[in-house]
């Protein structure tokens, strides 16, 4: 394994100018990636060995430390990455790393790298909120295949994806953590629908499943009948990672999904174009933002040394979630203080894009767990505080009272 | 502290907890203060000295008890040592005698230099460090203090304003503008033509005094950095002096903090623990997040300000625009939480909120820091 960073940065600035594009823009984000375009650039870094850095190489990885990531980063800034693969490489991958069998990982995982497959979370369901373990998704076993049932929802991309993750009850009579299972589940197959939602700001990244009598294989499982909250867990933890900008699989410095608040650099950017740069309550707004950021450059490190040091508990990162989204929320305040009118009129045939990220705010506080989740793990499993009351606790699940599912609308 | 600290920093963070809580509990301050003027005891502090507290800045080789080399290795650890003082809201000046001891490691060293690098590290000298508060913003206004050129002395006329243990020094380190430059002396605490007059401080134990120069003369020879070093190291001065102050700001919201947690455990309200609220678990959740990235923020100001980083002034004016408000919100906080025992003189928590205003207030405000921000950003 190479130990020292510098040749391989040597390396990167030979091999990038002749592999990779440049931007010709800012790097594109959300809906506005193409997902046959991001595949491409995935295999080129693939075919480079620049591929799954941080990945075991007996999968096709490269079997190296987050601080070769950490240059990769630094050195392609400026280059088109395939951004649209980084939930597939920050958060199914590593899950698949995890807890798939030697047979699983040695299909999934260099497919996965080559940019073969796109896969996706079908976790939270229409009826469930942000009670993911509450999933009335029902799974019943027939001889060597399961027959699932059910409804999913918030899958980003899930239209553009192969494969997915997808949490389903297999048995209502244990309590509701222990009767889960994790299926592996081929996309595009009958018994699966996949619906696009439109957003508030009119874009579809997000998308509802609908399934009926969805047949998979008994070796379809990831981990063991019924120990799917394991598996979520630990598919949460990546989630926090990539979410709080610490993840160490991911390509690119930008952040996953549509940004809905402007950076600090653009910040000042949209300060000049409104003509607000000289005001001091906006100098001000700006420099705060910046300072977020350096902040969180550290507290990331900070974070990320604790939880491998186990000095902190894993459950840590979500400090590191509380932390980008109140800078998100931060930072979309600014941009409409800082912006005027063009929040909310703009000439026709261009972008308006401020006030669509306005629209969308809440999104930052929502997609990946909720700020509330995250401050209720924060108190509850970093501080040690005492639980909510839970009805749903230790009892079987089918005597616990939920929604009922929903039907297609 | 950082997670991954040495050892020997682990140990030093215990030992000067335990030192501070075992000579001045956070229980004896109001007493100390009253009794006090100063604000701390002579012989206390000695004691203290011994520990290597004074001398974290000065290198072994001028018999300090910092790191080898004219460089800043020791910050860290001094930023251990004013965490333990914020957790322990203690007395004493770490800081005047901290930046005053780096600065006269600075110095050309002659005999002079090296007494009194040797009695400042003993604790035997207390000094104060003169730059400056309540005139232009912090932190790039000049010192207040003007020395002007008086055959073979230099005159020096002006007020510095909220100079810590400035009434109960032996000796001042004057920053002062001579022409357009800056430069910095060592002179007594006792000169014909200084008023030092005591003021009042909001903390208990920390004391300051504004200083009133008018025409008091000194010879040449009180010039320690001339005019060649001397606005590069008054910027320096500064970043130190931030640090230590953000390292104690944490240290003393990180105590209120585990205090109002303890409490908010034990404490009974409708027959649950108020820490079963989910409105306060969610603000201490809040409270956490803001201790931890103020952590970072002063590591980030620690390693830039050691290293001399181009970014330094940005990192150091960073903290403290975030510490400096997230301190203070820690600490109101908890008070609210506790309720109405919160705000009483005989519940502890005024003397952190003391100490974290003070903090947050001199030496640049955090809205006087975002200022500076901006302006290094180009904005």
């Amino acid at each position: 394994m190479e130990q020292h960073t510098e040749p391989f940065r040597r390396r990167l600035r030979q091999w990038l100018p002749d592999h990779m594009p440049r931007e010709d823009g800012p790097p594109r984000t959300g809906s506005a990636r193409d997902p046959a375009r991001h595949r491409e650039l995935q295999r080129r870094l693939f075919d480079g060995g620049f591929a799954g850095l941080t990945y075991p190489a007996a999968y096709g990885g490269q079997g190296l430390t987050a601080e070769f990531q950490e240059v990769f980063n630094q050195e392609a800034a400026g280059y088109e990455l395939p951004t649209l693969c980084n939930v597939t490489l920050g958060i199914l991958g590593p899950t698949i790393v995890d807890f798939g069998t030697e047979e699983q990982k040695l299909r999934h995982i260099p497919a996965i790298l080559r940019g073969d497959e796109m896969w996706v979370q079908l976790l939270s369901e229409p009826a469930g909120g942000s009670d993911l373990a509450g999933c009335i998704t029902r799974a019943v076993r027939d001889g060597d295949v399961w027959v699932l049932n059910g409804s999913k929802i918030w899958s980003t991309n899930a239209h553009i994806s192969d494969f997915a993750l997808c949490l389903a009850r297999s048995n209502w009579s244990l309590p509701k953590h222990r009767g889960l299972t994790m299926f592996i589940v081929a996309l595009h197959q009958p018994g699966l629908d996949i619906e696009p939602i439109t957003q508030a700001n009119g874009d579809a990244e997000f998308c509802q499943e609908f399934i009926t009598d969805l047949a998979i294989g008994a070796a379809d499982t990831l981990g063991a009948e019924n120990a799917g909250w394991e598996v979520v867990s630990r598919l949460l933890y990546h989630e926090r990672n990539l979410a709080g900008a610490a993840s160490p699989y991911t390509y690119g410095l930008v952040a996953e999904g549509t940004p809905v608040a402007p950076t600090a650099p653009e910040l000042a950017e949209v300060a000049r174009a409104a003509g607000t740069a000289h005001n001091n309550r906006v100098r001000a707004l700006v420099a705060e933002a910046h300072a977020l950021d350096a902040i969180q450059e550290q507290l990331v490190e900070r974070i990320g040394t604790g939880i491998a040091l186990g000095t902190l508990q894993a459950t840590s990162g979500s400090l590191l979630r509380l932390f980008e989204i109140t800078k998100v929320l931060f930072c979309s305040n600014a941009s409409v203080d800082i912006a005027r009118s063009e929040v909310v009129v703009w000439p026709e045939g261009t972008a308006g894009s401020l006030g669509g990220q306005f629209l969308m705010r809440q999104s930052a506080a929502l997609a990946g767990g909720s700020i509330e989740m995250q401050r209720n793990i924060i108190a509850e499993r970093v501080l040690g505080l005492p639980r909510e009351h839970a009805p749903d606790v230790g009892v079987p699940f089918d005597s616990v009272p939920h929604n009922a599912p929903s039907t297609r609308r | 502290m950082r997670f991954d600290a040495s050892d020997e920093q682990r140990q030093l963070g215990v030992t000067t907890r335990r030192f501070l809580e075992s000579t001045v509990p956070v229980s004896g301050l109001r007493l100390l203060g009253e009794k006090n003027p100063a604000g701390f005891d002579r012989d206390w502090w000695r004691r203290a000295a011994d520990l290597g507290w004074a001398s974290l800045l000065v290198p072994e080789t001028l018999g300090g008890s910092g790191a080898p080399g004219a460089g800043l290795a020791s910050l860290a650890d001094l930023a251990i040592v004013a965490e333990e003082y914020g957790r322990g809201v203690a007395p004493g000046p770490l800081l005047p005698a901290s930046v005053a001891a780096w600065t006269l490691a600075q110095a050309e060293q002659s005999e002079n230099v090296g007494a009194a690098l040797d009695a400042i590290g003993a604790g035997e000298a207390v000094w104060a460090w003169v730059r400056g508060e309540g005139g232009d913003p912090w932190p790039q206004s000049p010192p207040s203090v003007r020395a002007v050129p008086a055959g073979n002395a230099l005159s020096l006329t002006g007020t510095a304003g909220a100079v810590e243990s400035g009434a109960d020094a032996d000796r001042l380190l004057v920053a002062v503008c001579l022409g357009d430059d800056v430069a910095h002396l060592a002179v007594p605490a006792e000169l014909a033509g200084l008023e030092r007059r005591r003021v009042s401080s909001l903390d208990l134990v920390r004391r300051h005094a504004d200083l009133h120069f008018d025409g008091a003369v000194v010879p040449r020879t009180a010039v320690v950095i001339g005019v060649d070093r001397g606005r590069a190291l008054l910027e320096r001065q500064g970043h130190i002096a931030n640090v230590v102050q953000c390292a104690e700001m944490v240290g003393a919201a990180s105590r209120s903090f585990a205090m109002t947690l303890a409490y908010a455990t034990e404490r009974y309200s409708f027959g649950r623990p108020l820490a079963s609220y989910q409105e306060l678990k969610h603000r201490f959740a809040d409270m956490k997040l803001w201790l931890e990235a103020s952590e970072a923020a002063v590591e980030a100001a620690v390693a830039a300000v050691a290293a001399d980083a181009p970014e330094a002034a940005a990192r150091v004016s960073t903290a403290k625009l975030y510490v400096g408000r997230a301190a203070a919100d820690v600490v109101q906080d908890c008070i609210q939480i506790h309720g109405g025992i919160g705000v009483t003189w005989e519940h502890d928590l005024h003397l952190y909120l003391r100490r974290v205003t003070t903090g947050r207030q001199l030496m640049g405000t955090p809205a006087e820091h975002t200022e500076h921000l901006a302006s290094l950003l180009g904005l």
